[in-house]
């Protein structure tokens, strides 16, 4: 970066700030990923009622409230994290860190359960009919984001523990928290269309 | 002005490097000024290839009934042809001279992210290694096909594991995934530069158009690639896991694979044209002595055509059997666009009247992308009339003026790009003589390929084809345009002898050649790594007009 | 229906525009005596002229903004060039001006209102047409490379070339097509006749053409759809006042033309023993397996039905002309003729080719 004070301007660096590069960064890919999933979305809805073949939503499909509230209960925690990392009680980040990483397994568990339902019980793969096709595809590209978010957040517990985090790294951990919420998001996106409209 | 030692960057080792060494600094670089020259490099490369490509094609159809490829030869030339010049000769070129030029023209001494940059070129190199090796890897174990064969839009259900067997269609799909990647970090960075590191006193409605042209690119990459990165998973759940997505028998739809496809593909056509009028916005103004006209029409017309081009993409549609109400639609979104771009013409017209316009070669280029660039506007707005589309669509006059578009329209423009720029980073000149046959025998034969083209389709030649009966009006006209192509061979030869020799031999370029105006030309030529020692202050759209004419500087009537 | 199209606004542009149609409207003809012309602005019958009438109003549209601003470029890149007696001064810095950007942004929008309109209608006067009661129904099937083409009400199953009565403009007699698709994506094209409609599986697309004028029409395959997506040609036959009925009468199952048929009605015996020699042929390969002959075992559906074979003008879906010659070489080796099409060489020996090909011809 040109350090404004070296040049002789009419401006201080004080005076001229700018957006940081990294929100700038997070924000276009979350925008990106939007733009991802809005197609996902649209086939799923697009197919809805096309399958030629069972099984169909209303038979086999169950509300998955409590992966649901785990999940947003996660976007709660990290919150609480981010405000603890703030003030400086590493303690406390670390219990809401921990927290939110332990609801955001739940949450994937929950949904490997509910497929090897649907694949075991039910006999309903990905290929079975456009149901499949489309349910495991966009319930699983939200699950392999759970997945790439899981793994960051435990990366962050670890270097914690390592305490190889330091203040200066407070923007890092507020952008991974920007994505996670993007993550949850999604989640009630998808879960109004697969869960409420698809059935 | 900023006179920092031209001829010695500090610390150049005094014995030059071997050539191992010097790859090996290629390799790890996250210098963006290496990654954008590679870029265009690389670009320039595919363009040969691809165009040669191109020529195989001509060569076939120049006459009736004719026999030099075989049908399954052919229809991959085009597939990879077409895919090739999108993904790995537009798309890089524009990532290069975002690359290059953005850090410079904001004053900044790097992209925001340079290792996810040195990322996006890897992914987008591996990408076109990816499509041009299928030529060897994509028979498979099963033996069957090579390149892909389905079109660069490769429309279901064609794709499908049923008709397209082995894995060329599964070497297409992964191309586009990985270069898409490539190019959205590309992006991400622009972004992330433009607005995280201009120089102090560069506001928004400061940046040199080049840049604001360059963000809204990027932004628009945000929003189009990931459809198309969606559709090719979907395609790949389709031919790996049994997915139904695009398998008609199974009650999938062809349609939503045009739907989606198209979703990316018309916007791609912006993201492929901006960057040229982003050449074209810098160098008129400095051809001509005047400044943009109307730099914030200018903006904000840019910003229109991002925003219209999104709600446009079933224009390509029009004779799929859509509702008379979806065909109106998409044809006013459609015709909608022509006002925006309408602005931007008539602004660069109103910027040279009353200038005083040189003749170099950059304002060649840009005089002959302005003519060409009205002709494909007007063909586009006859594509966007529905009725009359029902018979241009999938003709050769489609492929006429899309070629106008990319090649009359962007590929000038970035010739034109070249011309200006290749001082700045190299810090010699190419040379004017040879710039001058490139530009002459290129435009003659574009116009003696593409302009001769548009008619055949009007006369029912469909496209894609590989061969005709004679007998119906089309032999003449295929056998001109096919001639053209000699003219332009003979242009990109000039073209690369002029690059190759200019590189050693032109004559010394100085900072500033062209006596123009943005922050790029503040610094030397080429620019040392670190790209500025100091910053001329910024206190307006033309900090170095504010240095050399203090007496009449631009901030005065901001 | 609406078909009293022509106007004096499309009079007028296609006035402006005769010479352009006229340069491209000089097409030789083609060998066997079929118009060769696929030229858009020789249109024929309502839909045609409609796409017709308004293709000259943007024509001429366009071609007036092309002169103003091509007019521009030249002035200004003319008047404002670099003098060589120049000052060496920089010319007066202009930044811009609103009004004249309104300018030039609300005359365009005028524009593209009123072709809106235009278009609007033509739109709906082309695609919203309502088939009459006398309209003449056609299915047609897309295959990769040839096309099925099925007179539902009529009982008839053809390939290739499709058959249609004139219309008369007093008593308008349309045809109106549904489209399908057995594999991929293909598309329907007569260039005289009407605009393009894709033919896509999985979907319903319709059209409707109304030759006016008697006569054969060409076409293409306008969407890619593999390997010889260049020789999947069309044709449309247009018979003259009655002679449909006729045409129709002979293509009736019941008038199939089976070899026992045949042999009753010509006592050659010479000719006899090869056509039935050549029907063995054809029914112990696997030649039934892809071919319909009605009144016959083969009743596969993957080929065109063979039932009336030589009544067809082309073979291979316009590869080549049906003529004995290139019915042989055809049936010799289609890979030579229409390399990568799904007709397999049958590995036959010449005596077996001479007798079915004479069995062939007799299909009529």
């Amino acid at each position: 970066m040109i350090n404004a004070d070296r040049l002789n301007l009419p401006y201080t660096s004080a005076e001229w700030s700018l957006p940081s590069s990294r929100k700038v960064a997070i924000t276009s890919l979350i925008v990106t990923e939007s733009a991802m999933f809005s197609i996902f979305v649209v086939a799923y809805v697009y197919y809805i009622g096309k399958s030629l073949t069972g099984p169909y939503p209303a038979e086999v499909l169950e509300t998955p409230i409590v992966s649901t509230i785990c999940l947003l209960a996660s976007s709660l925690t990290i919150v609480l994290a981010e405000r603890s990392f703030k003030r400086e009680s590493i303690g406390a980040f670390r219990l809401w860190w921990s927290t939110t990483i332990l609801l955001a397994a739940v949450f994937l568990g929950s949904t490997a359960a509910e497929w090897k339902r649907l694949i075991v019980d039910h006999h309903l793969t990905i290929s079975t009919n456009l149901f499949g096709t489309t349910f495991y595809s966009l319930v699983g590209l939200h699950a392999s984001h759970v997945i790439v978010g899981l793994t960051l957040l435990t990366l962050v517990l670890v270097l914690s523990l390592k305490k190889s985090i330091r203040k200066a790294d407070g923007e890092r951990i507020e952008m991974l928290s920007w994505y996670w919420h993007f993550v949850d998001g999604v989640w009630v996106v998808v879960f109004t269309v697969v869960y409420v409209i698809g059935r | 002005m900023v006179a920092a030692n031209p001829e010695i960057p500090l610390a150049r080792p005094l014995v030059s490097p071997s050539i191992v060494t010097r790859l090996h600094g290629l390799v790890v670089t996250v210098d963006h000024k290496k990654l954008g020259l590679m870029y265009i490099a690389s670009a320039l490369f595919f363009l040969v290839v691809a165009g040669l490509m191109a020529s195989v094609i001509r060569l076939q159809l120049a006459l009736p009934n004719n026999n030099i490829v075989a049908p399954d030869t052919f229809n991959r030339l085009f597939t990879v042809h077409g895919t090739a010049m999108v993904f790995f000769v537009g798309m890089p070129i524009v990532a290069g001279l975002s690359n290059y030029l953005v850090p410079l023209m904001i004053g900044a001494r790097d992209m925001a992210f340079p290792r996810l940059n040195a990322f996006g070129y890897w992914m987008f190199l591996f990408g076109a290694a990816l499509l041009f090796f299928s030529y060897i890897g994509a028979p498979g174990l099963s033996g069957h096909g090579s390149a892909p064969d389905v079109g660069w839009f490769a429309y279901a259900p064609l794709t499908g594991r049923a008709f397209s067997r082995g894995n060329s269609t599964d070497y297409w799909t992964l191309c586009l995934l990985v270069s898409g990647i490539g190019s959205l970090s590309s992006a991400v960075n622009v972004i992330a530069t433009a607005f995280g590191m201009r120089s102090p006193g560069m506001t928004l409605m400061r940046m040199p158009l080049f840049v604001w042209m360059m963000v809204v690119v990027s932004a628009m990459m945000f929003i189009v690639i990931p459809p198309l990165t969606a559709a090719q998973i979907m395609l790949l759940i389709d031919r790996f896991l049994g997915g139904n997505f695009f398998n008609t028998q199974s009650g999938g739809s062809a349609v939503l694979w045009q739907h989606f496809f198209w979703i990316f593909g018309h916007p791609e056509v912006y993201v492929l044209m901006i960057p040229g009028f982003a050449c074209a916005s810098e160098i008129i103004p400095v051809f001509s002595r005047k400044p943009i006209f109307g730099y914030s029409a200018m903006v904000g017309a840019t910003t229109m055509i991002a925003f219209v081009s999104m709600g446009v993409w079933a224009h390509h549609m029009f004779s799929m059997g859509m509702t008379s109400v979806g065909n109106t639609f998409f044809m006013i979104s459609t015709m909608a666009i022509s006002v925006p771009t309408g602005i931007k013409i008539f602004n660069w017209l109103a910027t040279m009247y009353g200038g005083k316009i040189r003749f170099e070669l950059p304002m060649l280029c840009c005089l002959a992308f302005l003519f060409q660039f009205l002709i494909a506007g007007l063909t586009g707005i006859m594509l966007a009339a529905v009725p009359f589309d029902w018979h241009l669509t999938d003709t050769y006059f489609v492929v006429a003026h899309f070629h106008y578009v990319l090649i009359g329209g962007m590929l000038f423009c970035i010739f034109g790009g070249i011309y200006y720029w290749f001082p700045k980073a190299t810090g010699r000149m190419l040379n004017k003589t040879l710039g001058l046959w490139h530009v002459a025998l290129f435009f003659i034969g574009f116009h003696l390929t593409f302009d001769t083209m548009h008619i055949p389709g009007l006369l029912g030649m469909p496209r894609r084809i590989y061969t005709y009966d004679p007998g119906r009006g089309w032999e003449l006209l295929n056998l001109i345009t096919s001639i053209g192509v000699v003219f332009q061979i003979v242009g990109i030869a000039c073209l690369a002898w002029n690059l190759i020799r200019s590189l050693r031999k032109g004559e010394k370029a100085g900072d500033d050649p062209w006596d123009a105006w943005t922050l790029e030309w503040a610094t030397t030529s080429p620019p040392p790594e670190y790209n500025f020692e100091t910053v001329p202050p910024v206190r307006s759209a033309r900090p170095l007009w504010d240095l050399k004419h203090p007496e009449d500087p631009d901030w005065k009537y901001e | 229906m609406q078909f009293n199209i022509r106007s004096s606004r499309a009079m007028i542009t296609r006035a402006l525009f005769m010479f352009f149609a006229l340069g491209l409207s000089a097409s030789p003809v083609f060998a066997d005596g079929a118009s060769s012309v696929t030229n858009i602005f020789k249109p024929d019958g309502p839909p045609a002229r409609a796409i017709f009438d308004y293709t000259m109003l943007v024509l001429a549209v366009c071609a007036v903004i092309f002169v103003i601003v091509v007019g521009l470029l030249v002035y200004t890149v003319t008047r404002f060039r670099h003098r060589r007696e120049d000052d060496g001064q920089e010319p007066p810095q202009v930044y811009g001006s609103n009004q004249i950007e309104l300018a030039w942004t609300v005359i365009p929008i005028i524009i593209v209102f009123v072709l809106t309109l235009v278009t609007a209608r033509t739109i709906a006067e082309v695609q919203n047409a309502v088939p009459p009661p006398k309209a003449l129904k056609v299915t047609v099937v897309g295959h990769q490379w040839w096309w099925e083409i099925r007179y539902p009400d009529l009982g008839v199953v053809t390939a290739n070339e499709l058959h249609v009565p004139v219309s008369d403009p007093a008593q308008p007699r349309p045809t109106f097509l549904k489209l399908e698709s057995a594999d991929v994506a293909h598309s329907f094209w007569i260039p005289q006749l009407a605009g393009k409609t894709d033919v896509i599986p999985n979907r319903d697309n319709s059209m409707w053409i109304e030759p006016v004028t008697p006569g054969t029409y060409l076409g293409n395959c306008a969407e890619y759809c593999g390997t010889q997506h260049a020789r999947m040609l069309i044709r449309v036959i247009v018979h003259p006042q009655g002679e449909f009925e006729n045409w129709v009468a002979a293509q009736k199952p019941d008038s199939a033309t089976d070899t026992n048929l045949v042999a009753a009605q010509k006592p050659d015996s010479a000719t006899d023993t090869q056509v039935k020699a050549g029907r063995d042929v054809f029914f112990s390969t696997s030649c039934v397996n892809c071919h319909t002959i009605n009144g016959t075992e083969a009743n596969g559906k993957f080929g065109p039905d063979l039932t009336h074979l030589m009544s067809r003008q082309t073979l291979g879906s316009g590869a080549a002309l049906n003529t004995p010659e290139k019915l042989r070489a055809w049936v010799r080796n289609p890979q030579n003729l229409k390399p990568g099409c799904y007709m397999p060489d049958m590995q036959l020996t010449d005596e077996e080719m001479d007798q079915l090909v004479r069995y062939l011809l007799t299909l009529n």
